[in-house]
């Protein structure tokens, strides 16, 4: 870096700002949860600054779901409409599950909806499209998509999924494999757990609440592992 | 009982010395006190306690309109609800909505949308309740304070937080942030909502009379007291991840964001097999 440049930095990586921080004077790409005023760049939300080469982002602690095509969510039907079902998938609008995109063959006009989804119903299903109203459309049509019929679903802040899958699924993988439960993230903070028995599910519930909670600092999947370990010694 | 002897006795000891009722300079705040992350299931909360007021905010949203029609097609809506408990003044009053709760509530409204970005959520509404458990004359700042406090724990984009603060004058004097009695028995009132690293007023009231120059002087007071309150409201922001701030090691989480849709594809596969 050049004098100049350590000029405009005005904070050090991974320090906590609030909304309307100045974050860096002069001309450089605006990342995520930052805007631009008057030239100078500034964070808009509560998080972790990060200074990379030619932008400069922040990585949000608290945040809304905010749908972006291709993403995996957890959702519950609320609503059935002509030719489509309401869900709800925690963001600020609902979104649009339409029956061509819920089964893979042919319909008449008849077709009672209520045999594929009901309302009340929690569907696991995918983002394929925004349309022109920023209105989510949805898609159960593919693999470990669809209609759940069992297991509990587990709420947490949308802006700490990334945290919980770690770097590659380091820190997921782990999960899956010292409690042996089946765990589906959704993108906008509700996982979708089911495991063997009460115990293992308990398990996952103690673990997610701890990652939510130092979602922010770092070394957090080799804590989590001997979190883990410990929970398993004090039960044997 | 104890309080009102001391008051009494301080009154008595600056008999000469012109003093505030409760022993502050002109220039001082009331002690102020903020607290993020307090409701477990809103969105956003924050707790403020500024003097003797107490006031729990609770945001929710960005979410779906209810009733539809008053959503906006092209930006999103600001609902904020100012409401007193039956208990937080005396006598008692009406649990039931009063015209000045509905002004406070349109007033807060006011102060907080220019920091928003509501053009990012059409169709959209994020609602702010606060509730006053205990009024000590200020509310309405007070309550400011804590909604931009839970507006930014709920993580809502924001150009800049809002502090808040009034200033008035009491016994031909000006004073900062005036309390329940100064309030009531001072000549003027003035709160001050402002955005301190814009440097723009969102809110500017006036009750009572002032000549032209106090007035001027005293909204600069009004403002100075607002850079005081948004030095807290930042600390209280970055209290709630304080605990386990000290333990940084600093590596891993940079370029995670990238990671996440491998991740999410392989705990399906992983699922699928178990």
């Amino acid at each position: 870096m050049t004098k100049e440049e350590k000029l405009s930095t005005k904070f050090e990586t991974r320090d906590i700002v609030v909304p309307g921080d100045l974050l860096y004077e002069g001309r450089i790409r605006t990342g995520e949860n930052t805007f631009r005023r008057e030239g100078n760049v500034y964070s808009n939300k509560v998080g972790l600054v990060s200074y990379s080469q030619d932008r400069v982002s922040v990585i949000a602690l608290e945040g809304t779901y905010t749908p972006l095509v291709g993403d995996l969510v957890v959702g519950m039907v609320i609503d059935i409409a002509l030719g489509q079902w309401v869900v709800d998938i925690n963001a600020s609008t609902d979104a649009i599950l339409t029956i061509t995109d819920a089964i893979n063959k042919s319909f008449r006009t008849n077709f009672d909806m209520t045999k594929v989804l009901d309302v009340g119903d929690v569907v696991v299903a995918k983002i394929v499209d925004l349309d022109r109203r920023r209105t989510p459309i949805l898609s159960i049509v593919g693999r470990e998509l669809g209609k759940v019929h069992e297991g509990f679903i587990l709420k947490i802040t949308p802006s700490k999924i990334p945290r919980l899958i770690g770097k590659k699924g380091s820190m997921i993988n782990m999960i899956l494999r010292e409690t042996r439960c089946q765990i589906t993230i959704g993108q906008n903070g509700r996982i979708l757990i089911n495991g063997r028995n009460r115990e293992d599910e308990e398990l996952v519930v103690k673990v997610v609440h701890k990652i939510e909670t130092e979602a922010h600092t770092s070394g957090l999947t080799n804590r989590i592992q001997e979190y883990l370990r410990e929970i398993k010694e004090d039960r044997k | 009982m104890s309080k009102t002897t001391k008051k009494k006795t301080t009154k008595r000891k600056t008999s000469k010395k012109w003093a505030r009722v409760d022993g502050r300079k002109p220039d001082e705040l009331r002690p102020l006190h903020i607290e993020s992350g307090v409701i477990p299931n809103a969105d956003g909360s924050a707790y403020i306690e500024m003097g003797r007021n107490k006031i729990i905010v609770g945001v929710y949203g960005p979410r779906e309109m209810h009733p539809k029609r008053l959503s906006k097609p092209n930006s999103g809506v600001l609902r904020c609800r100012y409401h007193m408990a039956p208990f937080s003044v005396d006598p008692r009053r009406s649990p039931a909505p009063s015209r000045r709760d509905q002004e406070i509530s349109m007033v807060i409204t006011d102060a907080i949308e220019p920091a928003l970005f509501l053009e990012r959520y059409p169709r959209s509404v994020i609602d702010v309740y606060a509730e006053i458990i205990e009024a000590d004359g200020g509310t309405r700042c007070a309550s400011i304070n804590a909604a931009a406090v839970a507006l930014a724990d709920a993580g809502i984009p924001m150009k800049d937080l809002v502090s808040s603060c009034a200033a008035g004058k009491y016994e031909g004097k000006l004073v900062l942030d005036l309390g329940d009695h100064e309030d009531k028995k001072g000549e003027s009132d003035v709160p001050v909502a402002y955005l301190p690293k814009i440097d723009q007023v969102t809110l500017l009231q006036m009750e009572g009379i002032m000549t032209q120059e106090e007035t001027e002087k005293c909204i600069e007071l009004a403002i100075e007291g607002c850079k005081q309150v948004y030095e807290a409201q930042k600390e209280a922001l970055k209290k709630k991840y304080g605990m386990v701030e000290g333990a940084e090691e600093k590596e891993e989480e940079p370029d995670e964001e990238e990671t996440v849709e491998e991740g999410k594809k392989e705990t399906v596969e992983e699922a699928e097999e178990e």
